[in-house]
């Protein structure tokens, strides 16, 4: 029996220091540092639900921003025409989402490997394509979001700190919900179906429905990811639709480790830290990432995850 | 009728543009078995290699034939220091690893030519329009990029169906490990497969320089297209490749250009001119939606066993 792990002291490392970040901003008076990872819980959020469908469940969306857009979308809508409370802002949001998950993951799942990632991918263009076409709410130049989700006394969103802290306690709730979901009958199936789809359907579980389902609770968690994220930014545009972010949230799984719990976060973090790193040093910080993408996908197997597990192996 | 046949050829026109960009991609991708989004980096490479060779040389023809070259050794190069490692990887790999090499591509272009983009101007000799039908007048450019890329389709066509090369290309698209097992040298095939999918995405990126500016960025929009297009073909088929593109582009550019009004009829004014650019820009994508729910496998699936 092995108590002690790298992988399971680095992520317990990473989820303090997410805790207590806020704790460290008050006191070395560095604000930029908690929106910095205000965006980067958020992104963590949406690539945990990622991972769900693509770690667990084989399911390659390349047109998981899409969710980023709807739940965005469903807070700067609703803000506009005057409805400020974030009780009907955010499920309205989480609606949308599961919505639209619904009808694009029935259309999908009838096919499978590239084309699956194809036809994700073409969905997702199709939405940013409608939300550019949205003259009312700003079309091309996107939307600007004048008033935070009001949750009437419960919790301030414009309060950094509070937001910080609802944003980390939907992304560990959402891992938790997932965590759950992985180690149910229910998650069994699915990952069995990731492994092998015709044996599954020879012991008789309807493949398709288990996977829809799937697909839906993914959705709609990336949904709460987009109005948190419309929140954050006071802005929502179709960009955040756009398919490199659907290829963002792919990266931060992928580095982070597929198939883990923790691994999408642990991804986002790095990710998004080396990104912001890089951009410090260097305008053209594009030009270091991209060579480095393609290095972790040649050298990196299992990503940082798959890698701390190999060194706690020593 | 003026605009219909206008609008007909400039279909056309952008149809076989895009077929010579997903050529290319669907040779990768049926025989080496490789998702490379970086393709689009090629067509973009290829209209900033013409726009900067036509101007050092003052030749439009000249710029063209060197862009070329280039993009075909570029892509030679990029296939044997990184493409090569990704074989027999795992698709999500090839997404990943080929995505890096589009920020890459991007940012270098941005450090090399700066973020402003450049003008490929046509030489006189090119813009002069040209009598079709009595009295219907068109760009004599739009006419030669049609003429060349017909012609290009018609020497792969052959090439691919009656040469030895295009024999081995095939052989290897169908069992890669006979044919290495029969004594051909495998990766040197790869690599030419991907240095001439290369020069096809630098030629159509040539070819659309002077109609469009040269800039960053410009090879994402269009790859999406060539990979909806290879999609709906069915991946791995040229022939499936070559009638989607087509189909592709008269769809995109009719809509585009009658969507508008048909919409004015149905709508109101207002209404119309703001939901028609964003319709008629969804129409291919809703298109390849409803042929993979009928046919997942595409129009014309490649391999079938």
């Amino acid at each position: 029996m092995k108590t002690f792990s790298v992988s399971k002291a680095v992520t317990a490392l990473m989820l303090a220091g997410l805790v207590l970040l806020p704790l460290y901003s008050y006191l070395s008076g560095n604000i930029f540092i908690l929106t910095l990872f205000t965006r980067i819980v958020i992104l963590a959020l949406a690539a945990a639900s990622l991972n769900l469908i693509m770690g667990f469940g084989g399911m390659m969306s390349f047109g998981h921003a899409a969710y980023l857009g709807i739940g965005g979308y469903a807070v700067g809508m609703l803000a506009q025409e005057g409805v400020g409370s974030g009780f009907i802002q955010f499920p309205v949001a989480l609606a949308a989402s599961a919505i639209y998950a619904l009808v694009i993951g029935a259309l999908s799942l009838r096919t499978r490997g590239v084309y699956f990632i194809m036809i994700t991918l073409a969905f997702a263009q199709m939405a940013y394509y409608v939300a550019s076409g949205l003259a009312r709410y700003g079309g091309d130049d996107g939307l600007t979001v004048y008033k935070r989700s009001d949750f009437s006394g419960l919790i301030n969103l414009s309060n950094r700190t509070q937001f910080y802290y609802l944003c980390l306690a939907c992304l560990f709730g959402v891992i938790f919900l997932i965590w759950r979901i992985v180690n149910s009958r229910f998650g069994l199936v699915v990952q069995g179906l990731r492994s092998n789809e015709q044996r599954m359907q020879a012991i008789g579980f309807p493949a398709k429905r288990y996977q829809l389902v799937c697909f839906v609770i993914s959705g709609t968690m990336c949904g709460l990811a987009g109005a948190l994220l419309a929140n954050n930014t006071d802005f929502v545009s179709p960009a955040v639709m756009y398919w490199t972010r659907s290829g963002d949230l792919m990266v931060m799984v992928i580095l982070g480790g597929m198939g883990t719990l923790f691994g999408p976060v642990m991804g986002a973090v790095v990710y998004l830290l080396l990104e912001e790193f890089l951009s410090q040093i260097t305008e053209y910080w594009a030009l270091i990432m991209g060579p480095l993408l393609l290095l972790i996908v040649l050298f990196g197997r299992g990503g940082i995850m798959g890698l701390l597990g190999r060194v706690g192996r020593g | 009728m003026l605009l219909v046949v206008e609008q007909f050829l400039n279909g056309l026109q952008f149809g076989l543009l895009l077929f010579l960009l997903a050529a290319g991609l669907t040779l990768v991708f049926g025989i080496m078995d490789l998702v490379n989004l970086a393709h689009g980096s090629l067509y973009m490479m290829g209209a900033y290699f013409a726009a900067t060779f036509a101007a050092w040389t003052g030749s439009f023809l000249l710029g063209a034939l060197l862009a070329l070259g280039a993009t075909l050794i570029l892509g030679i190069v990029l296939e044997m220091s990184a493409l090569r490692h990704l074989y027999g990887r795992d698709h999500l790999d090839h997404v990943l690893a080929t995505f890096g090499l589009i920020l890459f591509f991007n940012e270098a272009v941005r450090l090399i030519w700066g973020p402003a983009g450049l003008a490929l101007p046509l030489p006189p000799w090119l813009t002069v329009p040209v009598p079709i039908l009595p009295g219907i007048h068109y760009p004599a450019y739009r006419l030669a990029i049609i003429v060349v890329a017909l012609l290009v389709a018609l020497l792969l066509y052959l090439g691919v169906m009656r040469t030895r090369i295009g024999m081995l290309i095939r052989a290897g698209a169908s069992n890669r490990e006979m044919i290495g097992a029969l004594g051909i040298n495998i990766k040197l095939l790869y690599t030419l497969v991907f240095g001439l999918g290369a020069a096809l995405a630098g030629l159509a990126g040539l070819m659309q320089a002077p109609i469009l500016t040269v800039q960053i960025g410009m090879g994402e929009n269009i790859l999406i297209l060539a990979f909806v297009i290879i999609v709906i073909g069915g991946i791995g088929s040229i022939r499936g490749a070559f009638l989607a593109a087509i189909f592709v582009g008269m769809i995109d550019t009719l809509g585009r250009a009658f969507l508008p009004n048909l919409l004015r009829q149905v709508l109101s004014g207002a209404a119309a001119s703001t939901a028609a650019p964003a319709l008629s820009s969804m129409l291919i994508y809703l298109l390849m939606a409803i042929v993979l729910v009928v046919r997942p496998e595409g129009l014309f699936p490649a391999n079938r066993r």
